[in-house]
């Protein structure tokens, strides 16, 4: 059942295969088989998840039900879940249960599924490593000594590992494709404006999108289906019509030989300058090849201010970061010291207990340039230049369908290199944070494996509000080649 | 630019985190290093470019007044450190 795709499970439990009471336990198991190992979780909601499988099961018998009804999954412990903990990682938030839903989470359970429980991430999705959440690392399945990346690096771990055949993340900067990479799992962060952002507690509001991590393409746009689209509660949240994300998927090729034919692979030459390794080169390289060999066109693009979204990614996003995390002052919800003089005392002995360190950095660094005599010189310049790097995709992607190069310039490093270098972490964002600055659409799909047997993700950036598309390249990619079926041996 | 020894404890103040002299040197420290990366963007003109706030223009919506949420205070004061008859509690704050 691990390494069933979501359409297979659902064909299961309506042929009565299994049950999804039978299911659940399965991956209930093997999460407490493995996650002392992988710290993959932070709660685990064994009864509950356990309630939704009978009360899915009694559903089924009763009528039919959607394609995604009795399947278990997971979400970022930074998605609200009524009456099950919420702490973003965080000590601020260590008891926090929130008193409603996410629409996210509403709406993966009013499609039927059943939620094993959250999964650890970066405090407040602030990391590229996993290394800074209150409630330890998690580890890379691949090797234990390695991090699986961040910030939703539990997501990724969890569907690498097969604890659950799909887990919600979320991407301010890169969260979901560079950890869908480093971990090898399908990771797609959509366009800006397509998820609901209500009851993810927000890190950068401009930025951040949710997203699911699966084993496939195909699972992806079957989750995107239950969970995308137009939110009155979420102010940003694009106002269109429902769509399937599915349709193009099914679609027979004209020449079967050739299903990718017609499409226009836009290769930005700054995605694989100095800097990306020569492993991970040499996979996305063949990847595209591949795709080549399966009728699709190489065009060669430049994103020139590439190099810039580094420093603008790090002012804007602390800078919203600053403003969406003074709401824990410890008087509505979360951690209150225990001793103040005064409620000046109380606000910042509350915070400074509650928050860790990458999270105090950026908050300090939010409120730097965002204060009186720096705002134009920092704030002002990087909205400027997110203009030019937003202005940058719109060139090239006016030259291909997608765009594609590395998530990542490396494989896994080992847990500890950069745990306390936030400069050296920061840089490994390069292939990721301006996609959110855009708003576009990406994500990651394994593409094969560099050194140690690591796994490399190649990324791949469509146009607004264009995943249909992405998703029919990467499922004909999938179709092709078994790089997303390969799981670690644990 | 490089941050001095009072501008980070000016800046941990605004951000209501308390800082003692330990954390504060470590702090300026990494917060330098933050900086150094990000005055490499003071080095493009961007006379003339408007700045860009938001992925898509768009307005924000408006909708009816009228009462859509329920009264659910109750729900919501129980998860806060310290609430009592509908009120959140904090220190006197006057005297």
């Amino acid at each position: 059942m691990l390494e069933l795709s979501l359409k297979q499970l659902a064909a299961g439990l309506s042929a009565k295969q299994f049950s999804s009471v039978e299911l659940t336990q399965v991956f209930l198991d093997r999460i407490a088989a493995l996650n002392p190992q992988l710290n993959a979780f932070i709660t685990v909601d064994r009864d509950g998840a356990l309630a939704q499988a009978a009360a899915a099961d009694a559903a089924r018998a009763a009528g039919p039900v959607g394609p995604l009804a009795g399947i278990p999954i997971a979400h970022k412990d930074i998605f609200c879940t009524e009456g099950v903990l919420t702490t973003c990682g965080s000590k601020i938030l260590s008891n926090f249960v929130s008193p409603y839903d996410a629409t996210v989470v509403a709406r993966l359970k009013a499609a039927g599924t059943v939620m094993l429980g959250k999964t650890n991430c970066d405090e407040f999705a602030m990391g590229s490593t996993n290394e800074h959440s209150a409630y330890g690392a998690v580890k890379n399945p691949w090797d234990v000594s390695r991090v699986p990346g961040g910030s939703s690096g539990g997501s990724a771990a969890g569907v690498a590992a097969r604890l659950a055949p799909a887990i919600t993340g979320t991407d301010t900067g890169g969260s979901i494709r560079q950890p869908a990479s480093l971990c090898g799992v399908t990771g797609l962060k959509p366009t800006y404006g397509a998820v609901s952002r209500w009851g993810m507690v927000a890190y950068a509001s401009s930025l951040d999108q949710g997203g699911p991590f699966a084993k496939s393409a195909e699972d992806c746009a079957i989750l995107l289906n239950a969970f995308a689209g137009f939110d009155e509660k979420d102010s940003t949240s694009a106002e269109r019509e429902t769509e399937d994300y599915t349709r193009l998927l099914e679609k027979a090729p004209a020449d079967p030989a050739k299903p990718l034919a017609g499409v226009r692979l836009g290769v930005p030459k700054e995605y694989f300058g100095e800097g990306l390794a020569a492993d991970v080169r040499e996979a996305i390289e063949a990847a595209i090849r591949e795709m080549e060999k399966l009728g699709a066109v190489r065009v060669e693009v430049s994103l020139p201010k590439t190099e810039l979204a580094i420093p603008a990614y790090y002012v804007i996003a602390p800078a919203e970061a600053s403003s969406n995390l003074s709401r824990f002052d410890g008087v509505r919800y979360g951690h209150r010291a225990a001793e103040y003089r005064d409620l000046m005392d109380m606000y910042c002995k509350s915070r400074a207990e509650g928050f860790g360190r990458e999270v105090q950095r950026r908050i300090m660094v939010g409120t730097y340039v965002l204060s009186h005599g720096y705002y134009d010189a920092y704030y002002l310049q990087a909205l400027k230049l997110r203009r030019l790097i937003a202005e940058d995709f719109k060139a090239a992607l006016s030259q291909c369908d997608v765009l594609l190069g590395p998530a990542s310039p490396t494989t896994a490093w080992p847990i500890g290199q950069m745990a306390d270098d936030p400069v050296q972490m920061y840089l490994a964002d390069i292939y990721t944070v301006a996609i959110n600055l855009a708003g576009l659409p990406a994500m990651s799909i394994p593409c094969g494996f560099g050194a140690g047997g690591l796994p490399v993700g190649l990324q791949m950036i469509g146009n607004y509000f264009d995943e249909a598309r992405m998703l029919e390249i990467a499922h004909r990619f999938q179709l092709a080649t078994d790089f997303h079926t390969k799981a670690p041996a644990l | 630019m490089s941050l001095t020894h009072d501008d980070v404890h000016r800046i941990a103040r605004l951000a209501r985190l308390e800082l003692d002299e330990q954390e504060a040197a470590a702090s300026q420290e990494k917060l330098n290093g933050i900086f150094g990366l990000i005055e490499r963007m003071q080095a493009v003109d961007t006379t003339g470019v408007e700045p860009l706030y938001h992925p898509h223009a768009v307005a924000q919506r408006l909708r009816e007044d009228r009462v859509s949420e329920t009264d659910r205070r109750d729900a919501y004061q129980a998860v806060a450190p310290q609430a009592e008859d509908g009120l959140y509690l904090v220190p006197k704050v006057i005297e």
